[in-house]
Formats: C-alpha cells, sequence, structure tokens
C-alpha cells in the first residue's frame, strides 16, 4: 500500500502536517479572541490548521504516482560539517574570538567537499581568515576581539 | 515639481561620488555573483544586508539594487559561455547562446545580451519612473482591507508563477506565514512560539532565514553531486556586431522588453516567466524557427531583453505598495526597515530624493555594467575558473559572520543552521523555497492589516467584499489559483519550466 505512495510527496506532507499540527496546538495555549477583536491565537491556529490540511492533500496527492528516479544520495559529510560549522561559530565566537573561530571554520567547511585536500583547505582557510578579518574587523568595525577570552587575552 | 525635476534631483543624489562608487560596488558583485553559479542574489544580498548597516539609506538600496539588475547581467554570461544559467532567468539564453558559443560567435552573443539588456533595463526603468508615482497615489488611499487583499494576491499570484506541485507551494506559503508569526504579538505584547528563549521575543531574523534557506541549503544540495565545469571559450573575440545582426536583434529586443516589464510587476519571478514567454515567442514569429536551438541570435537577444526590464520594472510594486513581488524584493524590504523607513507609498513623498535617487542610479548602474561587461569579458572569462569547491567556504563564512554581526546575538547564527536543515530537506521533497521566504516577510503584515480590518468592521469578514478595490483584488487572486489549477495551463506550465530543472 505504502509502495503506491511517493515517498516525497508523502513526506512532504509529514512535515506540513506535523509543522501545522504543532502551531495549531501551541496556539491553543495563546489568548485566541473573536473575529471582532482577534488575540494573539487566531491567526496561527487557523493557519495551523490549514498547513495540516494542505499537508494531507500534499501526501495525497502522491498516490499512485510513486517516485520514478532515485535521488543523489545526500553528502552526509557536507551536511555535518557545514551545519557543524554553524553551531561551532555560533558557540565559540564569543569565547574563542574571531581570528580562531574563522580560520577553523574555513578548515572544516573546506573539507566538506570530498574534492579539496587538507592542503587546500588550510591554504584556503590562511587566505579567508585574512579576508574576512580585513573585511569584517578592520573595514567595517565589527565589534569582536581578535582572540577570546578562553585564549587567556 | 514634475517628472523632469524629480529625475533631476535624483540624478543630483546618484551622481554623488560615494552613491557612484556604491553604486558601482553593487553591479561589480552583482556581476560576479551572476557569473559564478551556485551564489544567487538572494543569498548575496542576504548575507551583505548586515554589512549596509553602516551606510546611508541611498547609498545601501543603490548598492543592493545594483546586486540584483547585476545578476542578471551576468548570468547570461556563464549562461553563454558553459551552458550554465548562473542565474534562473539565464536558463533560456543557454539555449541559442552556448550554440553560438560553440559556433565561435561568443562575441557576438555576449555583445546581443549585453546591449539588449541595457535597451531594456533604460525601458523598465523609464517605465518604474513614470507609473509608480500615479500608482502611489493610489495607494495612500488603501486602507487595512485593501491591504490584506493586496497581500494575499500577491503570495496566490506568486504560486501560479512557481513551478511544481500548487499544494506544496501552497504549502509553503503557509508554513513561511507561521514562522513570520514566532515572537511578540503586534498588539497584546505576548511571546508567541519562542520556547522561552528571550532572543526569539523579536522574531525570527529573516537574514538567518534567507542565508540558510538559499544559501546553506544550495550548499548542501551542490555538495550532492560534485564535479568540475569546463570553460569552453578561453577568449573572446568580435564584439562588434555587424548591420546584418543589428538589424535583427532590433525587433526581438523590443518585444522582450515589453513582455518583460508587463510580466516583472506580477509577484513571484515574473523575469523568469518573462525569459521563457519572450522565446516561445521569437521561435513562433520566426520566419526560420528551425534555426532556434542551433544559435538563433533572437533566441539570445528576446530573452535577454525579456529578464532585464522585469528585474527592473518588479521594483512597482515594492516602492509603490511596499509589497515585494519575490524573495529578492523581500530582502530589499528588510534593507529599507534596517534603514529605519518603512517601504510603501509615503517614501515617494517624505523621502523623494530616496527614492528618485535609487531611480536614477539604475540608469547609472545599467550604463556601468555595458562598460564592465563589454570590455571586460576577458576577466569574467578568467573568474568562471575558480571552482566552487574554493567558493563555498567563503559563502558559509560570510553567511555566519554577518548575521553574527546585526545583533551580536549567536542565537541568529544557530538559526542559519536550522533553516540550512528545513530547507534541503524541503528541496530535496520537491518543494521550492521562494514562496515560504515571501510568506514569511508578509506573514506579520497580513496578520496586522487582518486584524485591524476585523476592528475596523466589528468582525464582520464581508468588510473585504464590500469594498471595490479590496474585493477585485481578491477576485484576481482566486483568478490566479484556478488558472494555476486549470489542467491545460498545467500542462503549459510544465513545458516552460521543464527546461529549468
Amino acid at each position: 500500500m505504502l509502495a503506491k505512495f511517493s515517498l516525497r510527496d508523502l513526506l512532504a506532507g509529514g512535515i506540513f502536517v506535523l509543522a501545522g499540527a504543532y502551531f495549531a496546538l501551541e496556539a491553543l495555549n495563546y489568548d485566541v479572541g473573536t473575529p471582532f477583536r482577534m488575540g494573539p491565537g487566531f491567526m496561527p491556529l487557523f493557519l495551523g490548521a490549514v498547513l495540516a490540511a494542505l499537508g494531507i492533500g500534499v501526501a495525497g496527492a502522491g498516490w499512485q504516482k510513486p517516485d520514478r528516479e532515485k535521488p543523489l544520495p545526500p553528502s552526509w559529510r557536507g551536511i555535518a560539517l557545514i551545519i557543524g560549522v554553524v553551531i561551532f561559530f555560533g558557540a565559540t565566537i564569543r569565547g574563542l574570538g574571531f581570528v580562531p573561530v574563522v580560520f577553523v571554520a574555513a578548515f572544516a567547511s573546506a573539507m566538506a567537499s570530498r574534492l579539496n585536500s587538507p592542503l587546500f583547505a588550510a591554504l584556503l582557510a590562511v587566505g579567508l581568515t585574512v579576508l574576512c578579518t580585513a573585511i569584517f574587523v578592520i573595514g567595517l568595525g565589527m565589534t569582536v576581539p581578535w582572540f577570546g577570552p578562553w585564549l587567556g587575552q | 515639481m514634475d517628472i523632469i525635476g524629480f529625475l533631476g534631483l535624483g540624478f543630483s543624489v546618484a551622481l554623488d561620488p560615494i552613491n557612484i562608487l556604491y553604486c558601482f560596488i553593487g553591479v561589480l558583485l552583482g556581476t560576479l555573483v551572476g557569473v559564478l553559479p551556485g551564489i544567487g542574489p538572494t543569498a548575496t544580498i542576504a548575507m551583505l544586508l548586515p554589512i549596509t548597516f553602516s551606510l546611508s539609506p541611498a547609498a545601501a538600496l543603490i548598492m543592493l539594487a545594483g546586486i540584483y539588475y547585476g545578476a542578471q547581467y551576468g548570468g547570461s554570461t556563464t549562461a553563454i559561455l558553459i551552458n550554465l544559467p548562473g542565474e534562473s532567468s539565464s536558463a533560456v539564453t543557454a539555449i541559442d547562446g552556448y550554440q553560438m558559443a560553440k559556433q565561435g560567435r561568443a562575441g557576438h552573443a555576449l555583445a546581443t545580451a549585453a546591449l539588449g539588456s541595457f535597451f531594456a533595463g533604460t525601458v523598465g526603468t523609464l517605465l518604474l519612473a513614470f507609473f509608480a508615482p500615479p500608482l502611489a497615489r493610489a495607494a495612500l488611499n488603501f486602507g487595512a482591507p485593501e491591504y490584506f487583499a493586496l497581500i494575499v494576491l500577491g503570495l496566490l499570484v506568486s504560486i501560479a508563477l512557481a513551478h511544481g506541485s500548487i499544494l506544496k507551494a501552497l504549502a509553503m506559503i503557509v508554513l513561511g506565514l507561521l514562522l513570520g508569526m514566532v515572537g511578540q504579538d503586534i498588539y497584546t505584547g505576548t511571546p508567541r512560539f519562542t520556547f522561552g528563549v528571550r532572543e526569539l521575543y523579536s522574531g525570527l531574523n529573516f537574514v538567518s532565514v534567507a542565508v540558510g534557506i538559499f544559501g546553506v541549503a544550495e550548499i548542501l544540495r551542490n555538495l550532492e553531486n560534485e564535479k568540475g565545469r569546463d570553460v569552453m571559450v578561453k577568449s573572446v573575440s568580435n564584439l562588434w556586431l555587424g548591420k546584418e545582426e543589428f538589424k535583427r536583434i532590433i525587433a526581438p529586443v523590443i518585444r522582450g522588453t515589453a513582455l518583460g516589464s508587463v510580466l516583472g510587476i506580477l509577484p513571484g519571478g515574473g523575469h523568469i516567466l518573462a525569459s521563457f514567454a519572450s522565446y516561445s515567442a521569437e521561435k513562433r514569429l520566426s520566419k526560420n524557427p528551425a534555426e532556434f536551438g542551433h544559435g538563433a541570435i533572437e533566441g539570445v537577444a528576446g530573452p535577454e531583453s525579456a529578464n532585464n526590464a522585469a528585474a527592473q520594472t518588479s521594483f512597482i510594486p515594492l516602492m509603490t505598495l511596499g509589497i515585494p513581488a519575490h524573495p529578492v524584493m523581500a530582502l530589499m524590504v528588510g534593507a529599507f526597515i534596517l534603514q529605519g523607513i518603512t517601504p510603501g507609498p509615503n517614501v515617494i513623498n517624505d523621502q523623494p530624493a530616496l527614492f528618485w535617487g535609487i531611480i536614477a542610479s539604475m540608469w547609472i548602474g545599467n550604463l556601468l555594467l555595458v562598460m564592465l561587461n563589454l570590455p571586460l569579458i576577458g576577466l569574467w572569462v578568467k573568474m568562471l575558473s575558480i571552482p566552487y569547491r574554493a567558493l563555498f567556504p567563503a559563502i558559509v563564512l560570510f553567511a555566519c559572520i554577518g548575521c553574527y554581526s546585526i545583533n551580536q546575538n549567536i542565537f541568529d547564527v544557530f538559526a542559519i543552521g536550522f533553516f540550512g536543515i528545513l530547507g534541503y530537506v524541503l528541496i530535496r521533497l520537491g518543494c521550492e523555497p521562494a514562496p515560504l521566504l515571501l510568506g514569511f516577510v508578509l506573514g506579520p503584515l497580513l496578520e496586522e492589516h487582518l486584524r485591524r480590518a476585523m476592528i475596523i468592521s466589528r468582525g464582520d469578514p464581508m468588510i473585504f467584499l464590500e469594498r471595490p478595490i479590496s474585493a477585485t483584488l481578491l477576485g484576481l487572486a482566486l483568478l490566479a489559483v484556478l488558472i494555476a489549477i486549470l489542467p491545460s495551463i498545467r500542462r503549459k506550465r510544465k513545458e516552460v519550466f521543464v527546461e529549468e530543472d
């Protein structure tokens, strides 16, 4: 039975149903109000219900239309490194300071590509660190320490 | 003051050396991101928004506008030389442009694209100058119901023009609207969907959302399938068009400009539709349709003019109504707000120097683009040899640094990661990200105007149908959805968008 559905549509629909349900249920905690004086919960409750209904529609539209082509496999290494870099940047920018964070982030994100060798990534990281420091810290006067308090500065 | 006087005022702003400099930086960056596949104007403008914070409003908006129309120029270079459109609207240019390049006529194709774009950009800007003031005057009479209807129209037309499933596009809009509601309620101050996190009280940062779903998600997508690309044409010569070719491109350029100007006003990527529409029109009108697909110069001239005219006229709804027609214009709204200006019909009266300055700068920008693109074409060809694997780490870094520098808020940085993953998953599942961003930007406006309208009418929803303007706008919105659902149009849409995938 499940094989008759388009998996992509089923998953997309599922995401919409879940998101819609979350917003609608959470909106019930706020004052919904009346159509005359709508409370903070009115629009999210209504739109959440609409989104859930659309999600069911999206999943249903994939009925008897199984996916013909197999999508390319995701690059797990790329996802882990790129998202990891974003989280690392947010978590350490205040503690480690601009220069070390940008260098590590540039190196790690360059390694997300299978075509980049560690040497190339390191060279790229040096170049990008110099460039970003020049543009953002020196040029635009961004208020961030070059080396942060965690490094004993 | 009449229009000549206003334009004089505009040029006095636009010809200020500082503003010329930022206009130049804008079109230069725009050409660069247009030439380099994998970086679009949406992600670039999102990343540069924080930087513009320190500039004057005129300089900031002149530069951002330059990036947008500059990217339309640059995209054609990549399309012609390596058959890889740097911008989705250049996809059509690649069909005949690349064939011309293969036959050794790359110079002619590039010159046609540049001249057509220049003509179309100039005409589009002129239309903007003529039509914006009366439209803005009309919009001053708009009340909450009219604005609500207008936003609904904008959102629904954008799905009619998007490709792929209509249901998915609708769902993406609603998801965007809901995400736009995160933060404190405008009337009561109640924090909504914040998980108790203080940083979310002011709402999700839309730079994070834009950079996440247009920048990071795109990188994750490109990392799936890495391959080098070949630049076939190492040097370009013979940029001058002969008399014969000149004659052949005049009519397509004019027709393309007309089509593009009209379609550009429509929400949701009118410039993409315009280039496709122009191509099929030229093919149908040609005495020699068999030549299309094998290097017809008309197939470059028409679509290139169409997408550039559309790029200019898509500023009309933004400058007169404050309603963005597509994601890049949504970011421009953000740029206005960052400068403390609410975009809408009041800008033209309250800030005439800014308004006319932006318009005048578009002429200067278009002129700079021709000078940048034709004589310096060799430089851009060299740029094409920069591999993507060296570019994307820079995008990731600029995104993080840019978002952090707006409010020194690390939460904005984490949001990039969240929206990167969300955008990547949704794109893989066949959902277009553009409607989501449009919904996100328009969500708070939609809610505000709806609630205000309902207070005016004491809770009676008939107010939207009783007021003629809002009833007309809502009728048009319904029509747009009906047209999109009709089977014959659906088939056409598939045809039109098939080459893009």
